[in-house]
């Protein structure tokens, strides 16, 4: 039967299948609390595979802030107590995430501790709500009760009950990626993973290598086996956003993963079969792309198989105010004011403005004014510069909004340009505008404003810049 | 700290006992040895941090003037902040710290190297 050995366990009961089985990052720790097996959503949480990770001290891989060399796992293997206690993990994608852990004793039938069961569920996103001090309007957490919002809102089930390849398309800060995770979310894919990856963000070597994987030896640096983002996400969703700015050659290698859903990892010769669920979003016209010659058209046909629109802002009637009221109580809320709304004249100028930026912009209005507001009501005063100098009844659309480009950063800058803002805010717009006329180059902008380099790293790193 | 020429390298290890800290932030002691591409050259100094910071620990980087940070999980803006600074950051590094400051001296360790044969990685050896 079960010997005192924590590999024992894993060869009397499939664990692998077990371990699936369970919606979140899940391992079994042996009784020297080195891993004996993990499941995929720990693959993803951790960015580690459990073929890397077996025989490794647990929390080598997790990296949690659970006390020094595990004084938490050794004290439930001493007491045989289950705990759940909050913490953290950094994984390897070096980013921080909120965990709740969930360690339970394993025992054998002869009532001894053989090992430890360890549950991370991802509670970033629910740390992020509780974290605003204002539950929205419904569980998916994205607002609005505008006719053209309902038409969303009443698509989304039906989007969510097919498996379907869905396109999503609408200006930035429309709230893409919050509707492809809620119609994720509410799937029958919705306890798998949902796995994000931004097509313009890397060039196209590292993207087919993040999308498909690759194998050791397949070119230089691959010094290990990597699976890849469509074998991680098997039976859940991937969420390709900017899709326009996929580079031609992948486009063909995706395209032919959508017909055989089954693909080739860089350098491998095996083929992989995967059951993912494609949700692409893209802020250009991509038939424009399409008449360019910078999109093939049977993707878009294949991608384009369930379509949803997400208006601009502007024109969601009624959401403007619904949404300023909203994101004021947030910050009022947050920065312990007591504002209890807007004047008639700021709430004109307000409902007035275009927001080529949607809802992304008017959150950072609200904030600004939030911030700058004395009193306990929001006065025209208190506005952005640039948002006063709109003629009240005039419903400005910028000539980039009319083109359908991305509203520059010069744009969001001069948004904010302003007098009588506290000395924080010019400190930040100050920075912005050192290096944006460099170019980027920090060592430029330092040198412009006066400061040392470390100084103009500390002050991005203050004003969230980094 | 690298001259021209001058193979001499200063390792800076984030440490827990005998291996690799699992997390920047949360290390309390360092190592800090200089490599010469064959050897480790004079004995490694130790640092005990009067409490893990990630903040101070950058700053003692930069300060030592060091070349190769060696570390576990580091977030990203600690990251990039080295980085930005010219510093080698070899992070998600498991193993025995003896044997990734050799490896890292002869130039063979990179980024996510599991040694084995150290106390978090025994059942691999």
């Amino acid at each position: 039967m079960i010997q005192d050995d924590g590999l024992s366990i894993a060869e009397t009961y499939n664990i692998a299948d077990i371990l699936e089985g369970v919606p979140h990052g899940t391992a079994i720790l042996d009784s020297r609390l080195r891993i004996v097996a993990m499941n995929r959503f720990l693959e993803v949480l951790t960015g580690f595979s459990c073929l890397e990770s077996k025989g490794i001290y647990g929390d080598a891989i997790f990296r949690s802030n659970l006390g020094s060399r595990g004084r938490v796992f050794q004290k439930v293997l001493g007491t045989g107590d289950a705990v759940s206690v909050e913490g953290d993990i950094i994984n390897r994608e070096r980013r921080k995430i909120s965990i709740q852990f969930t360690i339970s004793p394993l025992r054998n039938n002869a009532d001894r501790i053989i090992g430890l069961l360890v549950v991370l569920e991802d509670i970033s996103a629910f740390n992020s709500v509780m974290n605003t001090s204002l539950l929205t309007e419904n569980p998916t957490g994205i607002l609005g009760h505008s006719l053209k919002m309902q038409e969303v809102f009443d698509l989304m089930p039906l989007m969510a009950r097919t498996d379907a390849s869905i396109l999503i398309t609408g200006e930035t800060g429309t709230g893409k990626d919050m509707i492809a995770e809620a119609i994720h979310k509410s799937s029958k894919r919705g306890r798998h993973p949902f796995i994000k990856i931004n097509c313009g963000a890397l060039p196209e070597t590292l993207l087919e290598s993040e999308l498909f994987g690759h194998v050791r030896g397949s070119f230089t640096g691959a010094i290990k086996d990597k699976p890849g983002m469509f074998k991680l996400a098997h039976d859940g969703t991937i969420f390709l956003t900017e899709i326009g700015d996929m580079p031609l050659p992948l486009q063909v290698k995706l395209l032919s993963f959508l017909d055989d859903r089954e693909f080739y990892p860089i350098g491998g010769d095996k083929k992989i079969q995967v059951d993912v669920r494609i949700i692409a979003a893209t802020h250009r016209s991509l038939m424009e792309q399409v008449e360019l010659g910078n999109f093939r058209e049977d993707l878009f046909y294949r991608l384009n198989v369930l379509h949803m629109h997400l208006p601009p802002l502007r024109e969601r009637d009624g959401d403007i105010r619904f949404l300023l009221d909203h994101f004021l109580r947030e910050f009022a809320s947050r920065l312990n004011k007591k504002i209890t709304g807007f004047t008639s004249r700021s709430l004109k100028q307000l409902t007035a403005y275009s927001y080529p930026g949607n809802i992304r912009e008017l959150r950072n209005i609200v904030e600004y004014c939030a911030n700058i507001c004395p009193g306990d009501r929001i006065r025209s005063g208190h506005l952005p510069k640039d948002l006063l100098a709109i003629p009240l009844g005039e419903k400005r659309v910028p000539e980039d909004v009319k083109n359908g480009q991305i509203p520059a950063l010069a744009a969001s800058i001069n948004d904010f340009s302003r007098s009588g803002a506290d000395w924080l805010s010019i400190e930040k717009e100050m920075v912005l505008r050192a290096l944006m006329k460099n170019h980027g180059n920090r060592s430029k902008a330092a040198k412009e404003l006066g400061w040392g380099r470390t100084t103009l790293w500390r002050k991005m790193n203050m004003h969230s810049l980094v | 700290m690298q001259a021209q020429g001058d193979r001499s390298m200063k390792i800076f290890i984030t440490i827990h006992n005998t291996s690799v800290a699992h997390r920047f932030d949360l290390a309390s002691e360092v190592l800090i040895a200089v490599h010469d591409g064959n050897r480790v050259v004079d004995d490694p100094r130790t640092i005990i941090m009067s409490r893990p910071s990630a903040e101070e620990l950058c700053n003692l980087i930069i300060k030592e003037d060091v070349d190769t940070v060696i570390c576990g999980g580091i977030e990203e803006r600690y990251y990039k902040f080295l980085a930005w600074k010219k510093i080698n950051v070899l992070d998600s590094v498991i193993g025995d710290f003896t044997a990734v400051l050799n490896l890292a001296g002869l130039g063979l360790l990179s980024p996510g190297t599991i040694v084995p044969s150290s106390p978090d990685t025994v059942q691999r050896a």
